[in-house]
This record gives C-alpha cells, structure tokens and sequence, in this order.
C-alpha cells in the first residue's frame, strides 16, 4: 500500500522544441497506484485563447498573448531581434552559464563555502528581462542571484570577489553568494529566505510612484522581482501582488518557475499549480511564457515593462524554465528524473538561440565563438582577481552594522563608541 | 478604544501626570519636562541637546559635565530663553500624541521624502490619532493607508528606505509587528551590513505597545525583548510629550533604522513643551530626578510607577535618582554609570517580563561595566512571564506596581 507520501516520478512530456508554437503541453503522467497529495491539474495551456480569456477578467488593458506576437511576427517574415540586439543577448547568457560554471569548479576547490546556488539554464529569463531595463530600473532578486547581478551590469569581478569573500567583492564580502547588492547598478539584492525579496521590490517601485506623484519628479523606472515556484506559496508573494495592483506600482514580478523547490515538486506543494492564474485574481495581467526561449520571454518583457512604465501596474509573468544543476551545490539532485532533465537540456536556451542567429543568418558562427572565447577570459581574470584580492580586515567587522555608527551608542566613558580608537581597529568590544 | 484612554487617565492619574507638576513650586526651565526642584535650589537639566550649557539664571546649571563628543543636531533652547526662571514663556501644552503627531509633520513638512505607512494612519487618521490630519494635508500617497499585511509593508518601506525614501512604518499595535518580524531582522537589521554599507534604511518603526488595560495578551506584548538582539537596529522608548516628540523627530533623521516604542496609556499624558525646534539625542538617557542613595533605571510608563513610588520614598527620608534609560538599544552607559559610581545601588523597573528583557540586558551590561561600583546585587523588577491576562487584578499583579518598587528599594538600601 503506497503511503501518501511515496515519492512520485513526475515527468513531463514537451512539445518539439520550435514547433507548435501556439501550444504548450505538459501532460503530467504519474506512478501507477501512488496516492499522491499534491495538485492533480495538468499543466496544460492550450492556446492563447486561453491566455485572452483570463485577460478578460482583467479591467486593464490586453497583453497580448506572447504566442501570437511570435507567430505574427515570423509570419510577416522579420525578426524579432537586430544582429546586435543577438549578440548582446547571446554574450550575456553565455556570461551567465560560464560564471556559474566557474563558480561551481570553485565551490569544489574550496575557493568559496557556504550556500551556492546556481543558475545554469535559466539564463533567458534574466537576459530576456533585465537586458531591457535601464540602469536606474531596479532588480530584485532571491538566493539564485549571481547571474541577475551580472545581467544588470555587475561586473564578474565584482560577483566573483564577493563569492570568495574579499574586500573587493560588490558587498566587501560581507553578503556572499545569496547577498548581490549593487548601488550603483540598482541591484536590490540578493535574499536568503525566499519571498523577503518581494516586499523590498513592492517598496521600491513605491518609491518610483512616489517620485513621480509626490515630488514630480520625472521617474519612469520600474522594478523587476525574480523569485521561484516555492515562493509562489508564500504569504508574502501574495500581500505584494495586492499592494502593487492597488496601488498600480510599477513592478514585474517574475516567476522563475523551475519545477522544483530543493526536492518538492510545485505540483506536490500547490494547489494550482498554474500561478500565472493568480495574477487576475488580484487585478493584473497574468502571462505565462516559455522561459527557455529567450526571444519569447523578452517579448513579453517588453511588453510587460512598457505597461510599468505608462503607469498602468503591475503584471505576473510566469516563466517556465528548469534548472540544470541541483538547487545548491550542497543538493545531490536525485528526486528529480533523468528523462525531465534530458527533456530541458534539449531545451537549452542557449543552443536555442544560437540556432535562430545562424539559422536566419544574423551572425556567423566565428562571432559567437569569439564572444565565447572573450567571456572564457573574462570569467578566468575575474577569478584571477579575486584570488589575488585581499580578505577583510578585522577593522571591517563593525563598520557597516550602521550607517550612522553612533548607533553603538555612548560607552562608560562618555564618549560615543564609535570615537573609541580601537573601535575604527576592530578590537574595541561592543 | 477612547474608553481605554480615559480609563487610563483617570485610573492612574496620580501615577500618569508629567513629574514637573508633581514637586515643584519654582519653575523650570521650559524646555525640560523632566526636572526636580531639590532643596538646595538649583535645577537640574535633562541634557537633551548633549551640550553644556547652563541657563542663563544662576539658579540653573546644566548636569552634563562632559559635553559629548559629537554634538547634537539641534536645539533652539537658547540659554536666555531660559533667563527667567519663573514663567513659562515660549511653551504650548499639548498631550503626547499630540507631541508625536507634531514631531511627525514637522518632519514631514521639512523633507518631502519623508512619508507614513501603516493601516488606519490615512483617513482614519491612526487607530491613537497620531497620524490625524495629515493625509488632508500630505495626501493620500505619502499618509499610506495599507492593507492588512504587516510583512509585506514592513518590508515595502525598506525598500522605498532604500531606494532614497524616508518611511515611518506604524504598527498599529507593536504586537502586530510580530507579523513583520521577518523583514525587520532580515531586511532592516542587516541590508545595510550585507549590502557592504551600499544602501541605508533610514526607517522608524513605531507603535504603542506595553501592557494596558484589560486589552488582553496579545495586545499587551513588550515588543522590545524581541527585538534587542537585531543587529543594526537602535530602539527607544518615549515617556514624555517632550521626548515624544524629540524622539520622534531624532529618529526620523536619523540614517539608521529605528524603533520608537510608545505606549498604549501614556498617550493622553498632557505636558508643555517648547515652540521652538528641538530634537532628543537617540543614544542618551534622561535624568528624571538626581538623587544619592540609589539609582533606579527606567523607562516608558514604568517611570511613572517609579515617580509615584519615588514619593512615598521620599517620605520615608530616600533619596532615589530616578533615570529614564530612553534609548534601549544601546543604553547609555555614560548616565548610567555615572549614576552607578554615585550611588552603588541598583534597581531597574521595567514592564517586560523578567525572561530576556532589556531589564535583563541592562543587569549584564551593568555588571559587566560596573560591578566594582556596586555595593549590592542589581535588582530587576520586571513583569511576571505570564501572557497578560484579561481580568484586572490579575493583570495588575503582572506588572510592577509602586508598592513593590517602595519594598525592593527598601531591601537594597539596608
């Protein structure tokens, strides 16, 4: 008698990859005579007539149904892309897999520790959205954070650094691999707990409305949340998509539905596992998009950040996409089948996209291995340079709990701590 | 909600009225609520402004002896505003929420990125009235009525702190803040640490909290014993229409994300306070009355037990120094100690229970600083470790009431 909990093997099957563009299948089959406690829906969208009849509900204006941009647009024989709109593309995916690839080789050389988590193929979301944004458009992101950062103009170094935890590492090592900030980049982070993020990002597309309402200030910018199929359920994710549809903020909030969160299956842990629903259940377009094509994602993108933009709010998109590794470098990644994995890596948006280039004769293949040679060499001095940079003094350890560090308050003295010499040294106790 | 204010006005009005009407004849200077008339004539200044000053009339010094280092931001209370001793010149009376709605718009009418988040602080004008009037004058989008989910507008003000905004995040009830316990450790606390120092959270959290009447467990939670250890944090507490509204005003400047604790019975407290501009120091405590045979440490509405205990010691021939520690995290240990060497007694009174609270806290931090200075054991006061209970007199008996703070003073002084 198999319990309730008997692990299932889920697999999913998937449509030719390039074909029947306007239907995404993925019937769910399971293990004979397992009573398996998750949804019993199948993930099943059959065209995007059923896109348009959840817009329907919706009192904002259509987003019209990616499929049919695509199909409209091939049919009419342009492209979706310029040449150097492929490459930049091209270049920042290739970035993303060859970084992580890196970041895994050291993990294992003991160069870095902790919680890794790694993002290989899952790069079109993040080059298919942030490579639209401006630079003062802001990112927000989870734990799976390395190639966001990079796609948002962080530099490898930067990224590296931080990992190996040096001075020079974009949060002066003082984050690590789940904390990418960068100020100058509008990369809010970086989060550890799944769905904290999402308020950060509420607040600072509260913040563009603001500038432009209250100060009148001319603020466009708008705000991107990634986070995961396993923040889906949370409490947070929820509170966030009403405020921003209230408010109509200016935000897009990502979902980065790979399937698994660590070893639980979304359809084991949710009750619909279809979130791009739950979008119109709070007021705003909700778009599911095939995110292991990077040409799709960022025609939805498009549209989704020029509905930001004009002041019309928020939108869900949900991505499809998998994660090629296993949740961290920690996770031996055995709950999830080889077929599954066999069917994405087919997928690979990377692959994907190098074959539309050549295929509609936008770039030689000498140009891609070019930019795959350059970006091998930036990866490597990027370890270089972190390797040689210098770990953190004990002087650092205090030094950023406060931005104003009178708050360690007044010491016996009479003097206020931070004035104590030995406090700017790192020895002086609190 | 009114019905509970005016009980606690009326109830406790002896413990609740503002110490500068409870001793003295001669006057004070006007920009101090918490002053005592001692029998050598001369006043004693809480040193809120941090510099030394001394008023202009001879019978008034000021008690700081050492200026502080980094000198205070503020204040107008010029030394012959002070000159005549007798009169309340410059000064309008007001109660303390009115003090902290004061602080709060003239904040807000200062800085135009300063704004208000929280439920009922809009329209409804906040569930204490401390936001009242504002959104009329301010709109709706910087007095932000949100729903009901504290996490997420917690954590949305941190954002909008982030990305250059200066939010003051209600929690109607500190209690409630609970709910929020995820984005103040995590995201306030530690985003300026982890983000390498890259982005400041200049927050205020505030909320009533403590232990009111007969409002029941979960509303009558000490929010500060949880929240002491967030690193990153700095917490005070108000006491006074004064400090309200100078705490209110510190924090809202401040760079750093700070908690302001009031209480849900001292906002009908009524007390004068100066026209001109001030703002209290974040990092120091308030002395309430200079005394010599013990130092009792305090704050919120504990104080207020403390003063009325403080008479019947008095006539009992003690002579208590009273301090109102004010800034929880991190104490004061410059007042404190100097208290500490003078007296050699210590006996903190506080409303949060007796397990890991800041009277807990203070113990170790006075031990470890001063232990050569005590002459006895430091004695701690607290709240019984029982969820507050509804009816009256059981809830009586979970806080600290003056007769015991007369008794234990008493122990400590043979």
């Amino acid at each position: 008698m198999a319990t309730a909990f008997a692990p299932t093997k889920l697999t999913a099957t998937l449509p030719l990859h390039g074909s029947q563009e306007n239907r995404l299948v993925l019937p769910i089959r399971l293990a004979p005579h397992s009573s398996f406690l998750g949804s019993t829906r199948s993930l099943t969208l059959h065209s995007s007539r059923r896109l348009n009849h959840a817009h329907a509900t919706r009192r904002s204006p259509p987003v019209v149904g990616v499929q049919e941009v695509v199909k409209e647009k091939k049919s009419i024989n342009s492209l979706l892309i310029t040449k150097e709109e492929g490459l930049v593309l091209y270049e920042d995916m290739i970035l993303g897999r060859s970084f992580e690839d890196m970041c895994a080789q050291m993990y294992y050389r003991g160069k870095m520790f902790g919680f890794v988590h790694l993002y290989n193929g899952q790069e079109a979301v993040s080059t298919g959205f942030i490579k639209l944004l401006t630079k003062s458009d802001s990112v927000v992101s989870t734990y799976r954070d390395h190639v966001h950062a990079l796609s948002k103009g962080v530099s490898a170094r930067a990224v590296m650094s931080e990992l190996f935890g040096k001075v020079t590492g974009c949060c002066r090592g003082q984050g690590g691999s789940m904390h990418m900030f960068s100020k100058e980049h509008n990369m809010l982070g970086g989060f550890a707990f799944i769905g904290e993020g999402i308020p950060v990002a509420t607040g600072a597309a509260f913040s563009s409305k603001y500038r432009r309402d209250v100060l009148k200030q001319d603020c466009e910018d708008v705000t991107v949340a990634f986070f995961g199929d396993g923040t889906c359920n949370n409490g947070q994710f929820y509170e966030c998509l009403n405020m921003a549809a209230l408010w109509k903020l200016p935000i897009i909030f990502v979902v980065e539905n790979n399937l698994w969160a660590i070893g639980m299956s979304h359809l084991r842990a949710t009750s619909d596992p279809e979130i791009w629903k739950k979008g119109p259940a709070f007021g705003m377009p909700g778009v599911h998009v095939d995110g292991m094509d990077v040409l799709k994602v960022r025609e939805v993108a498009k549209e989704a950040v020029t509905r930001a933009r004009r002041g019309e709010g928020p939108t869900l998109v949900e991505c499809e996409t998998y994660r090629f590794r296993g949740h961290s470098l920690a996770d031996p990644d055995e709950l999830r089948d080889a077929a599954e994995k066999a069917k994405y890596a087919a997928r690979d948006p990377i692959a994907a996209l190098k074959k539309y280039l050549i295929e509609n004769k936008l770039v030689k293949e000498a140009e891609l291995k070019s930019i795959e040679k350059k970006i091998d060499e930036l990866v490597e001095e990027a370890v270089e340079f972190a390797d040689a940079s210098p770990q953190p003094g004990r002087s650092q350890l205090l030094e950023n709990v406060f931005a104003d560090p009178k708050g360690f308050g007044i010491g016996p003295d009479g003097r206020y701590r931070c004035e104590d010499p030995k406090f700017t040294e790192g020895t002086a106790q609190v | 909600m009114s019905a509970i204010l005016q009980g606690a006005g009326a109830g406790a009005a002896a413990a609740l009225t503002p110490f500068n009407s409870i001793d003295s004849n001669k006057f004070v200077a006007p920009s101090r609520s918490s002053l005592s008339v001692r029998s050598k004539s001369y006043i004693v200044a809480g040193s809120d402004d941090g510099t030394n000053k001394s008023f202009g009339s001879s019978s008034l010094i000021a008690r700081r002896s050492q200026p502080l280092m980094i000198p205070n931001a503020v204040t107008a209370t010029k030394a012959d505003t002070a000159a005549s001793s007798t009169s309340l010149k410059s000064g309008h009376e007001l109660l303390l929420y009115e003090a902290l709605q004061e602080g709060l718009e003239e904040e807000m009418d200062r800085d135009p990125h300063v704004c208000v988040m929280g439920e009922d602080v809009g329209h409804y004008g906040g569930s204490y009235k401390v936001t009242k009037g504002l959104a009329d004058k301010f709109g709706d989008l910087r007095v932000l009525d949100t729903p009901i989910c504290e996490n997420a507008f917690t954590g949305m003000g941190i954002g909008a702190a982030m990305t250059g905004l200066r939010p003051i995040i209600e929690g109607m009830n500190m209690g409630f803040l609970l709910l929020a316990f995820n984005q103040i450790s995590n995201n306030c606390g530690m985003l300026h640490y982890t983000s390498g120092g890259q982005f400041t959270i200049p927050v205020v959290i505030r909320g009533p909290g403590g232990v009111g009447r007969q409002l029941g467990a979960e509303h009558s939670q000490r929010l500060e014993s949880y929240f002491q250890s967030i690193p990153g944090i700095q917490m005070v507490a108000c006491s006074t229409p004064y400090n309200a509204k100078g705490l209110m005003k510190a924090a809202i400047r401040s760079e750093n994300p700070v908690i302001l604790f009031e209480h849900v019975l001292l906002y009908n407290l009524k007390e004068s306070i100066p026209d001109e501009e001030y703002i209290c120091n974040l990092e120091e405590a308030e002395m309430v009355r200079p005394g010599e045979h013990i130092t009792i440490l305090t704050y919120s509405r504990m104080r207020y037990h403390v003063m009325q205990a403080a008479k019947t010691l008095v006539n009992k021939g003690y002579d208590p120094e009273v301090i109102d520690i004010r800034s929880l995290k991190p104490f004061d240990l410059h007042t404190i100690g100097n208290s500490v060497k003078k007296t050699h007694r210590v006996l903190i009174v506080e409303e949060c229970m007796r397990t890991g609270g800041i009277g807990a806290s203070l113990t170790a931090a006075i031990n470890e600083n001063f232990h050569d200075y005590l002459d006895a054991p430091v004695m701690c006061l607290s709240s019984q470790d029982v969820p507050t209970p509804y009816a009256g007199t059981l809830e009586e008996w979970t806080v600290v009431q003056p007769a015991q703070i007369v008794t234990a003073v008493e122990q400590l002084c043979q």
